[in-house]
């Protein structure tokens, strides 16, 4: 249902998406692997529009959403958890799970998602009213995810949620996102973890430098050593 | 209702009373010069406040505030001056024929001040926002200077540099600390809404605000819009306490004293404001002994002008020092603190069910 295009983003002078062609189909888990700088991260902020592709086109549901404001994509269902988890830290984990709510206005809806949030991340509930920056690194990728659950989004993107959490951290991560899947969510994820992250997709795409130089089911693709090479950047 | 809302109902009705009786005493019984200050006072509360939205709230690092309240106080001034003192006044050039009758009553002529300095603050902030940190600080400071700069050229408007006098007085504590009062409860509203939020969330991360559906860039123009407002407003207030402004009293420095109360009070606390404001304004005058030649047991120190900025930076390096959060932090002034450490016994209203 999330369709790319030919997509062309530029930084400056730097060409960091050199056309890319993809797909995002309802109910899967789609991964974007790939080693630093391969413009992983460019792709899902040029989804979301945080930054403005030069050329290409994305759909969303057959509409042209290329040009839509960051506001209007989350409105219309596509939610980034941002890299690095960026939370609120001076916010309470509560007004954090709230903001994810902002584009919507279903007082009640919003009030029973939050209890649903709760009960798959109880930690936060027994946190609800601590400051945000006070929590665990892992707690807080549990409150980025449920804070972008809130917004009831139909895709949910997700850049490198593993990033800088305890092994054991990182696969509690990776249940919670098979867990959201399973209850019909399409997933884009991002992932410095290849191996972990193939495991779980249902389809990914090899990223280097710009390019996509391999595509394949998630599994098919992890057993790949084209794949390792292309991770670890070798030439 | 349990009874802990009622009897925090009762507190803050209670509180309000004491406050309109020590303003009624103080207004009876107080020196003109002492209710003078307390109404400066005010001033920089409403100051203070409202930059502490823009910077502390919101987190944009703006130092255009003296400019908006060179526009307020000039809006005011040319507003309620009366066309005879006009007359006068203007005596190097005439003022501009639409100008020269008006004469409006004290009331609109402040809010009005509010308006134009919140619309300056609009046409400002379009361009400026898009700059972020100390970029837009610079951007700003340079758009204050360039208000006070019109200020001073436009001399069929504003009569330049020889400034405005015989501006209405006002000199009740009922109509500053009015203004002050309802500029704190329209603040408290706005932080608390949905806006409110947004504006804290873009300060604490402003990528993750934007990836959650938060119009980054409307939300810091309405911003910057309200905090130049009641700047607008301080100012128009700051000409009927004088009862003249020249455009040289709104240099920049006057943006770094407000910035000053609000680091020391906390930044991103609406209460931390109106203590250091308060604070501040009135120890900046009674501070004014130190000024003095002191007799120190045979040692004689000469009065030194400007001493008194010396105790505030020594402060103000204290405070960056030992106390980064400054005196509030980001906390508020509520009554279940004070009710907790009363022994007020608290409904467990917090397991929502």
């Amino acid at each position: 249902m999330l369709k790319i295009e030919d997509l062309h983003v530029y930084y400056g002078g730097i060409h960091a998406l050199k056309g890319i062609t993809m797909e995002v189909p309802e109910n899967k888990i789609v991964t974007l692997v790939g080693a630093n700088g391969a413009g992983k991260s460019t792709t899902l902020r040029a989804i979301s529009s945080l930054v403005q592709p030069t050329q290409g086109k994305i759909t969303f549901h057959g509409e042209d959403i290329t040009k839509t404001k960051t506001a209007d994509i989350v409105k219309k269902g596509i939610t980034l958890v941002p890299e690095g988890r960026r939370i609120f830290a001076n916010l309470t984990v509560l007004e954090n799970i709230n903001m994810g709510a902002f584009a919507r206005n279903d007082k009640d809806g919003i009030k029973k998602d939050i209890q649903r949030i709760y009960e798959m991340f109880p930690r936060l509930k027994e946190r609800e009213w601590q400051a945000a920056g006070t929590l665990s690194g892992g707690e807080q990728q549990m409150l980025a995810i449920g804070r972008a659950l809130m917004s009831r989004p139909a895709v949910l993107m997700m850049d490198e949620p593993s990033l800088g959490l305890a092994p054991l951290l990182v696969k509690e991560v990776f249940r919670i996102i098979k867990e959201i899947y399973s209850q019909g969510m399409t997933i884009l994820l991002i992932e410095q973890n290849a191996t972990a992250a193939l495991q779980v997709a249902d389809y990914g795409y090899v990223l280097e430098t710009g390019n996509i130089v391999l595509q394949g089911p998630g599994k098919e693709l992890a057993a790949n050593d084209e794949v390792k090479r292309a991770y670890l950047g070798k030439a | 209702m349990d009874s802990r809302q009622n009897i925090k109902r009762l507190l803050t009705l209670g509180l309000i009373l004491l406050s309109c009786l020590v303003l009624f005493f103080a207004q009876g019984f107080l020196s003109s010069f002492n209710i003078r200050i307390l109404n400066l006072a005010a001033i920089f509360v409403i100051l203070g406040a409202s930059m502490n939205l823009v910077l502390g709230f919101t987190g944009m690092f703006s130092l255009g505030h003296a400019g908006f309240m060179c526009v307020g106080a000039y809006v005011s001034a040319i507003l309620t001056m009366s066309p005879a003192s006009k007359e006068l006044i203007y005596y190097m050039e005439p003022i501009i024929p639409p100008l020269a009758n008006v004469h409006w009553p004290v009331f609109p002529a402040i809010v009005m001040a509010g308006v134009v300095a919140a619309f300056f603050g609009f046409l400002i902030g379009f361009p400026a926002l898009r700059l972020r940190d100390d970029y837009l600080a610079i951007a700003t400071l340079g758009f204050g200077e360039i208000i006070r700069i019109i200020v001073t050229n436009t001399i069929t408007i504003t009569n330049g540099s020889l400034g405005l006098k015989d501006i209405p007085s006002i000199k009740s504590l009922w109509i500053y600390w009015g203004f002050a009062i309802a500029t704190i409860w329209i603040l408290k509203q706005l932080i608390n809404s949905s806006w409110g939020y947004a504006f804290k969330a873009i300060r604490d991360n402003e990528i993750a605000a934007e990836a959650m559906g938060i119009d980054v860039f409307k939300h810091k123009l309405l911003s910057f819009t309200v905090g130049a407002f009641f700047a607008g407003l301080a100012g128009a207030l700051m000409g009927h306490l004088i009862t003249s402004v020249d455009p040289t009293m709104f240099r920049f420095l006057f943006t770094f004293q407000i910035l000053l109360i609000i680091v020391l009070g906390g930044l991103g606390s609406l209460t931390g404001s109106v203590i250091a404001g308060v604070v501040v304004t009135v120890s900046m005058e009674f501070l004014r002994f130190v000024e003095q030649p002191i007799n120190l047991f045979g040692l004689i120190i000469p009065g030194i002008p400007g001493m008194r900025m010396v105790i505030f930076s020594l402060l103000l390096l204290m405070v960056i020092l030992f106390y980064r959060q400054g005196l509030m932090g980001t906390r508020e002034f509520n009554w279940d603190w004070i009710l907790d450490k009363l022994g007020v016994a608290r409904r467990k209203e917090r397991g929502v069910a």
